[in-house]
């Protein structure tokens, strides 16, 4: 299983650790070999190989990045992307239209969640970013609505919230040399579907559950 | 004009590795190896007869705090060891890291991220290479001149002016103790005293080991007898008696230990009497800033005793002092 992990994936995840000093923090689940989506606030390109690198090896190989097709498409970033992380590539902005009455957006966003869901087939986990881009760090934006479809489609599958500390201070965007201060990373609990809930009252339940992983002072 | 081939050798290059292994730094090294054996002996037992959980808890953050001493001792010993080279990488990494923590508390914003890059990765360095190249001069204005006016200089150029003062004054203050003042402690090494030759590394040792065991022992007679709070709101941990009990026996271990130094008997007493002093006003000074940011320890890579930089507080407070005693009254 573990020959599955690309070299370059390894040394990126050591020295992104190194760079990031993470404390990872597991709190309300432990790290177990099942399907899990975690999704986690979203402020650097750090934040995927940190979230990543900070699961035990074993689960390392099962678990891939979703990222955005317009931005991951082209040149090194496709290497790094599709070879070296094996991302699942998808279209922003696209699951929304699942839920719409008009044919083509319906198709459209239809098939991205059909894509994730099948990309996580019997084994793999995924993590996912629903801000669907990176923010400043100040406040965690609203969620797409690619992880309530997502959840929909696969309510087998474990949803963790993580909240990814002081990496927008690490590399922000549009920064190329980060800067090596102390990130913490914490898991909560999962966070279950409830019946009857309407898209937006889950999206905000889970929004909510990432916010709660915050830490007051250093506890 | 003819050139030998000592010529060819950079200037310094001889006292840069391998240390001589002075019999007095083993001497030294070896006191310290029977403490950690004796504080290990004493931990277990009390280990073994604490009951209650309050006892426990003590007992177990002692005995997490020897076994951390095992380790910083090992490597301190090692870097000693390797000689010049081996304590300045020693005591850059701990600037690096000291800094690390600190920034990480203090608000900094988008703005200061090229800043801060300069911060940790041009000024922090070069700090340290100047000690390593002998440049006493440059060594010490680099940042309470240069680094002082660059700072401010480089957020403005960034163009954000949101709690500007704050920002450059935050960021020139942890520069100014994590790296500046810290440095201070292997530039014992560049000093140049008439009679003590080659023995430097022996000194920077002396000086680790008062304000360490200074620490530890303001830790223990506190335990055993602390009832007045000199602070309560700064740190609730430190009262007048582990304060006296604790410069009291280090400034005696300190006079005791003169032998290893270039110092008289009673100058070993006031050199460890200033160490001990200052040490106590930089574990409060970093109490304080810690209280301020609301947080108890400035991180958690040191088992037992938090950050690097609540290890190291005392020391970076004592290092500037004692070097510059030591240069004022003891090199010409």
């Amino acid at each position: 299983m573990s020959a599955r992990i690309h070299p370059l994936a390894r040394v990126i995840a050591a020295v992104a650790r190194g760079i990031s000093g993470v404390q990872i923090r597991w709190q309300g689940c432990v790290p177990e070999p099942r399907q899990r989506i975690y999704f986690a606030n979203h402020t650097s390109h750090l934040d995927f190989v940190v979230l990543w690198s900070a699961l035990p090896f074993e689960l390392r190989a099962r678990t891939r990045p979703v990222a955005a097709k317009d931005y991951w498409q082209s040149g090194f970033r496709s290497f790094l992307a599709q070879k070296v992380f094996r991302a699942v590539l998808v279209e922003r902005g696209t699951a929304t239209g699942a839920a719409q009455d008009d044919g083509h957006s319906h198709a459209k966003g239809f098939s991205v969640i059909e894509r994730l869901a099948e990309a996580m087939g019997e084994h793999d986990s995924l993590i996912f970013f629903p801000e669907g881009t990176r923010g400043t760090g100040e406040a965690i934006g609203e969620f797409k609505s690619g992880l309530y479809h997502l959840a929909k489609r696969r309510p087998d599958v474990e949803l963790i919230p993580a909240y990814l500390e002081n990496l927008n201070r690490i590399l922000p965007k549009g920064e190329i040399v980060p800067v090596p201060l102390v990130s913490v990373l914490t898991f909560g609990a999962p966070v279950h579907g409830e019946d009857g809930e309407n898209k937006h009252d889950f999206l905000e339940r889970a929004r909510n559950a990432v916010i709660a992983l915050r830490r007051k002072g250093n506890e | 004009m003819t050139l030998t081939a000592q010529d060819y050798i950079p200037r310094g290059y001889s006292e840069f590795v391998w240390a001589k292994l002075d019999s007095r730094l083993l001497i030294l090294f070896g006191g310290v190896l029977g403490l950690l054996v004796v504080s290990t002996i004493v931990g277990t037992v009390l280990n073994g007869i604490a009951t209650g959980e309050a006892a426990r808890r003590v007992t177990d953050n002692l005995n997490a705090r020897i076994r951390a001493w095992w380790k910083m001792s090992a490597i301190f010993a090692l870097t000693l060891a390797v000689g010049k080279a081996g304590s300045l990488v020693l005591f850059t990494l701990l600037s690096f890291l000291a800094l690390r923590e600190y920034i990480t508390l203090v608000p900094t914003r988008r703005g200061d991220h090229r800043t801060l890059f300069w911060t940790f990765f041009i000024i922090t360095p070069l700090q340290y290479y100047l000690i390593g190249v002998n440049w006493y001069g440059f060594f010490a204005i680099l940042i309470p001149a240069f680094a002082f006016v660059f700072i401010p200089a480089r957020i403005a150029l960034a163009g954000d002016t949101e709690h500007f003062l704050e920002r450059a004054a935050k960021i020139q203050f942890g520069l100014m103790i994590c790296a500046y003042c810290l440095s201070h402690a292997p530039a014992l090494l560049i000093l140049k005293i008439p009679g003590y030759e080659g023995r430097d590394s022996v000194l920077l040792l002396y000086l680790v080991l008062v304000d360490q065991m200074s620490d530890v022992l303001q830790y223990v007679w506190g335990k055993l007898l602390g009832r007045h709070k000199i602070a309560p709101n700064v740190s609730p941990n430190k009262t007048w008696e582990g304060f006296v009990g604790g410069v009291a026996t280090a400034t005696l271990l300190g006079a005791y230990l003169s032998w290893a130094t270039p110092f008289a008997r009673w100058q070993s007493a006031g050199m460890s009497l200033a160490i001990t002093i200052m040490g106590f006003l930089g574990g409060l000074v970093m109490s304080a800033i810690k209280r301020d940011a609301g947080v108890k320890d400035f991180g958690a890579v040191i088992e037992g005793h938090g950050g690097i930089l609540d290890r190291i507080d005392s020391l970076c407070f004592a290092a500037p002092a004692f070097f510059h005693l030591v240069r004022y009254f003891f090199v010409r």
